[in-house]
């Protein structure tokens, strides 16, 4: 019966880990390795030069450090606004409506709420890029916003919302919890469909008002789907790109002021040929999201409560 | 605040009386608030959507004069030109291609190095799990350039057969990922008295397992098929002559050239297109779909 396991094992095993080693392990050790050289990427000549890449990376006061600074703040707000946003829908959907004959639901018209704010998650990020910068456009390019608060009669932003310094970073970071908050909120749904009705309807009979039942049940219950959620959106969070390629003047402008990260290596790699540089830079968003998850998963072990 | 003070002996009586009980207003205030709030979001969902699809319709005078209006006739002439003179049509085409061969080759790899993962014991085989797992989390942006030059060494650049072969190598962490946990869950009985019958490993594994684990193939499908077909940041670095460009490439080169050519109809248009098959098979199986992408979330 266990006659021929190891060459099943291996015919099985061979492609994948050949392709997944050619084409994804190898080029990231490769990065590593560039990114020791002055290595432009065109030609085959190059030095190693030790650490002058990361040394230089913190003197780029043009493109590096204005992307670490963005990539900084949609680390911090991506997370904290998707999840708390998601939270309470998720929490008004299943949960929020009560009192009919004591029986706990979500709030009226639950299902489709669901459907309608899923639903950017399917769609492309070129199309929410070409819809969004649209949205956004100034008042003379038909944009939906500055046109709506022309109709108004308020104040709009001349050029629109993405050629304003002020404006740019917080536009791109308004977009990527549009999108994502659909998401989270389905997967929040589907934690707090396992919590038990009978805790919630102890603690309604204990009087408990909807802010005590959210933060006294159903958070606590929750914290091993925040603390995915977290993670996940962090990563996603260092990865911004394409609607900053998208959307943004200059992908990445004005001056710098939407300027990310995955941005920056790209530029770095495909614009100005300095491949070196580029992946040095590549090399600490590594390191970034490796800490980040150690961190995340070492900060945020609680106990596990059983129900 | 005034929402912490339900413990109030008028509010303990109330429940005593039975599992009903009056609305307090606090309770009211909160149900117009959430309300609100609830139907707000679904209206920046739906409104910046349906004004697209308005605005796909309208001449690019009409677009930037009057943005908020309707269109004075539906100009279907955006829809050709986006067609004809934006290539969508080919765009769909190039990228039904590449699909076709990623998502059955991500699908079978990945299945085939998930089980062996999962039901079988080796040396190497935790280094190989964590080895793809880990995958998860390394940023893209690292490898493009090596990436670039070894698809490039090899002659693979600008082809849909080094586009495809990239589609699966970056696909396979996470599916191996999730379908190693689902294989792990299937039970072993089964197994054990097919084997017991006869069954090679090989028929074992297509016979038995594969359609034992449908459920979990089904939603990593759905889970890869639109990653890939979302995908633009491979096919920028990797696929650099516009005519083999894939949708949502294709897309981006359209904004572009609008800036200059000044067509925003057309561009809109073609967003149209690009968002109604999506739009569509979302319709039928958002179940599934919800399922297939909130199982990304779940690591």
């Amino acid at each position: 019966m266990r006659h021929g396991k190891y060459p099943f094992i291996l015919s099985f095993l061979a492609l994948p880990v050949g392709l997944y080693a050619w084409l994804v392990i190898v080029p990231f050790a490769q990065a590593f390795q560039i990114s020791l050289t002055d290595w432009s990427g065109s030609s085959n000549q190059f030095d190693y030069i030790g650490l002058d890449n990361y040394v230089n990376l913190f003197k780029d006061d043009r493109l590096v450090l204005p992307a670490l600074r963005n990539t900084g703040i949609i680390l911090v707000v991506l997370p904290v606004v998707t999840i708390g946003l998601s939270l309470f829908f998720a929490f008004m959907l299943n949960i929020g409506g009560r009192s009919r004959q004591g029986r706990i639901e979500g709030v009226r018209g639950s299902r489709f709420h669901k459907v309608v704010f899923f639903f950017p998650q399917v769609l492309s990020l070129a199309i929410i890029g070409i819809l969004w910068k649209q949205v956004y456009a100034p008042e003379n390019f038909g944009g939906l916003i500055t046109g709506g608060l022309e109709a108004l009669g308020l104040p709009s932003p001349v050029n629109g919302f993405l050629a304003d310094k002020r404006l740019v970073l917080v536009s791109v970071i308004g977009v990527l919890v549009w999108s994502a908050v659909g998401l989270y909120l389905v997967f929040f749904s589907s934690a707090m469909a396992a919590i038990p009705r009978e805790l919630y309807e102890a603690g309604i009979v204990d009087g408990a008002g909807r802010f005590q039942t959210f933060f006294k049940i159903t958070l606590p219950l929750l914290w091993e789907s925040v603390q995915t959620a977290w993670i996940y959106l962090s990563i996603i969070a260092l990865d911004v790109f394409v609607l900053v390629y998208m959307m943004t003047p200059g992908q990445g402008g004005p001056d710098g002021a939407s300027e990310v990260v995955g941005g920056v290596i790209w530029k770095y790699a495909f614009k100005h040929g300095e491949q070196a540089f580029a992946s040095a830079l590549g090399v600490v968003l590594f390191f970034a999201a490796l800490t980040l998850a150690v961190v995340s998963l070492r900060a945020g072990r609680r106990e596990r409560i059983e129900y | 605040m005034a929402t912490q003070t339900p413990v109030k002996p008028a509010a303990r009586e109330a429940p005593a009386a039975g599992p009903q009980f009056r609305p307090k207003p606090e309770g009211r205030v909160m149900n117009v608030f959430s309300h609100a709030f609830l139907w707000l979001w679904a209206l920046m969902v739906i409104v910046p959507v349906v004004w697209i699809v308005l605005s796909s319709f309208k001449t690019t005078r009409e677009i930037a004069a009057d943005p908020l209006g309707l269109p004075a006739a539906p100009r279907w002439e955006n829809y050709v030109s986006a067609w004809t003179n934006g290539n969508i049509g080919d765009y769909f085409i190039n990228t039904l291609q590449v699909m076709v061969f990623s998502i059955s080759g991500t699908m079978l790899l990945g299945a085939m190095a998930a089980y062996v993962l999962a039901r079988y014991e080796f040396r190497g085989n935790r280094l190989i799990y964590f080895g793809f797992a880990g995958g998860m989390m390394f940023p893209v942006f690292l490898a493009l350039f090596p990436l670039f030059k070894t698809l490039d060494n090899v002659s693979l650049l600008n082809t849909y057969t080094g586009l495809v072969l990239v589609y699966i190598a970056y696909s396979l962490p996470f599916t191996v990922f999730f379908l190693t946990a689902f294989f792990r869950t299937l039970p072993t009985g089964v197994a054990e008295a097919a084997l017991i019958d006869g069954a090679g490993h090989y028929r074992l594994f297509f016979q038995v397992m594969l359609p034992m684990a449908k459920p979990g193939l089904i939603a990593i499908t759905i889970f890869n098929i639109i990653g890939q077909w979302n995908q633009f940041l491979l096919p920028l670095v990797l696929m650099s002559d516009p005519e083999d460009a894939v949708i949502s490439q294709g897309l981006a080169n359209l904004a572009m050239r609008q800036g200059y050519e000044g067509d925003p109809g057309a561009l809109f248009a073609g967003t149209v297109l690009a968002m109604l098959p999506i739009f569509i098979a979302y319709l039928i199986f958002q179940r599934q779909i919800q399922a297939g992408l909130t199982a990304g979330a779940i690591k």
